[in-house]
């Protein structure tokens, strides 16, 4: 169990992390979702035990993040946002040495990362600053993974990744979850929210709202819209100059629209045939979890 | 060259030993079009960029990029398009008003210019209070902003973008796109790489790369028809799916 209270820290003026308190249970998969900046990596440091926050406490297990982080690096895997590992050594040796720092060895916990391990297995003799974006990801987790740690921490581990390897990606992180393993993981892609137990959504340090992903949803207050035309692009802003239009966003070939509560579907409408547009569709839709941080984020 | 066609090339291929990283791809890119190239890690999409922006010489095949040839040509290519990516884009310890600076002087425009466009450039921002702010210390959302004006500053005919949005917030994500849009208005072409699947419904046409080859080029709605999807993520992954070599 991961146990945060008032966590705070700071760099100068910046205020990265502000008061956080929160918990993940064992053997949740716990997703921070946020863009840049909004302070994923200053907590995962601290959770990870190489940063000090200026104040507030943090347990991974029992064990405080600044008092036992000795005993803390032996039962968390860490996956930093950057590639970490050795460029200059080949993909089996980071391995190897990962496994040697923690007394295991890599026949040990093999059941683990095998399913990982064996896509990149072919290239062990090649050098990791040699692989290309996707098996580094790969050969990263392999080598958080290899002393069986009780909790993993991935900071952004699919950031730069195709969408069927991030898929794949979350296949293996479910495999994990049901060895026991506690999973905290960040991401900026809003869709791979859904496949958390608890998310929290984080901008400027805080979390602007934790819970389960479909209990987000429910709590959206937005009447939303979907409108497609057959001028996405300035459909856009004539949506926008709506009086009763509140935002209005591309989504993929849809715009996504909140609306007063008073607008109706065929005013709407009829505005839109006003402008000139022939082909117009619009449908009340469910939120995303992307409307629903965009939703927070423009009513701070 | 077609004058319509900012990019045409045919059977365009690098090998590395014997490993073909691109695989005689043949296709062409309107102007003012804004063209998604998709694929996998390790499809080829990095490789096949650089032998465009003329920085990698292709092992066989030929093509013309803003008129240019790809073979002959490549140091004319570069003057004449403009490149952002993710990974590097700004000078983080220049101030804002240097970065501007410097791509402009390296992309050959006369000082008197560079400073007039400086101003317009930084009022159309609303970046004017920003002018002396050090890069690093910038939101990624407004680097990303700038650094897309700074790759289009000399409005080249053609702008590459390799996967500009990685990790930047929805909103800002969607106002990236919107000066995408406003680019491609200007008559500036733009070629665009991305892992979100959204995104790619924005473009006027998409082509996607497996082990090498353009396995499929059209409009998205067109994509969509053929392949019975109702997204484009659906596309990309029945395609991808089809992929058999390893990443190398």
């Amino acid at each position: 169990m991961i146990l945060v209270k008032n966590l705070h820290k700071t760099y100068g003026k910046v205020t990265a992390l502000n008061n956080l308190s929160f918990t993940v249970n064992d053997g949740e998969i716990f997703g921070v979702i946020g863009p840049d900046g909004s302070g994923k990596t200053s907590l995962f440091r601290i959770l990870a035990s190489v940063l000090l926050p200026n104040s507030g406490s943090a347990e991974m297990n029992g064990l405080s993040v600044s008092k036992d982080f000795k005993k803390i690096r032996n039962i968390i895997g860490y996956m930093p946002g950057r590639f970490s590992l050795y460029q200059d050594l080949s993909v089996e040796e980071n391995l190897k040495f990962f496994a040697t720092i923690f007394s295991t060895t890599i026949e040990e916990n093999y059941h683990l990362i095998k399913d990982i391990y064996q896509q990149i297995e072919p290239f062990k003799k090649r050098r990791a600053g040699a692989l290309s974006g996707g098996m580094k990801q790969k050969l990263a987790l392999s080598c958080a993974l290899i002393h069986k740690p009780e909790v993993l921490i991935l900071d952004e581990p699919t950031t730069g990744v195709d969408p069927v390897s991030r898929k794949e990606f979350w296949d293996m992180l479910k495999r994990l979850k049901s060895e026991g393993i506690t999973i905290l993981v960040s991401t900026a892609y809003m869709d791979e929210a859904g496949l958390c137990d608890r998310i929290a959504l984080m901008r400027e340090g805080n979390f602007i709202a934790t819970d389960t992903p479909q209990n987000i949803i429910n709590s959206y207050n937005e009447t939303l819209l979907a409108v497609q035309t057959e001028n996405m692009s300035a459909s856009l802003s004539d949506l926008r100059n709506h009086p009763k239009v509140k935002t209005c966003f591309a989504f993929g070939n849809q715009h996504h629209i909140t609306v007063h509560a008073d607008l109706s579907i065929s005013d709407l409408q009829h505005y839109l045939n006003e402008k000139g547009y022939s082909t117009v569709e619009i449908k009340a839709i469910e939120p995303t979890v992307e409307d629903c941080f965009m939703a927070l984020t423009n009513n701070p | 060259m077609n004058e319509n066609k900012v990019i045409e090339v045919s059977k365009l291929t690098k090998k590395f030993g014997n490993f073909t990283a691109v695989d005689h791809i043949s296709f062409d890119v309107r102007k003012g079009e804004i063209f998604g190239f998709l694929g996998a890690n390790g499809a080829g999409k990095t490789t096949a960029m650089q032998m465009l922006c003329g920085i990698s010489k292709p092992t066989s095949g030929k093509g013309t990029v803003a008129g240019f040839d790809i073979l002959k040509e490549n140091e004319k290519i570069k003057h004449n398009i403009g490149y952002m990516s993710q990974k590097f884009s700004l000078y983080e310890d220049l101030k804002v008003w240097e970065n501007i600076r410097l791509f402009g002087g390296i992309y050959g425009m006369k000082e008197n210019e560079i400073n007039e466009k400086t101003d317009e450039l930084l009022y159309r921002l609303k970046f004017e209070k920003e002018r002396d702010t050090m890069v690093k210390s910038l939101p990624l959302g407004w680097k990303q902003k700038l650094a897309f004006s700074v790759a289009i500053f000399h409005t080249p005919q053609i702008v590459f973008l390799d996967e500009p949005t990685g990790g930047v917030d929805p909103a800002m994500r969607r106002q990236f796109w919107e000066m995408i849009y406003e680019a491609s208005d200007q008559g500036i072409t733009v070629f665009v790489t991305t892992h979100y699947m959204d995104e790619a419904e924005y473009c006027n046409r998409v082509s996607i790369m497996v082990d090498g080859r353009i396995d499929a080029l059209d409009t998205p709605i067109n994509l969509k028809e053929m392949y019975l999807a109702q997204s484009m993520d659906e596309v990309f992954r029945k395609l991808a799916r089809k992929a058999t070599r390893v990443e190398n």
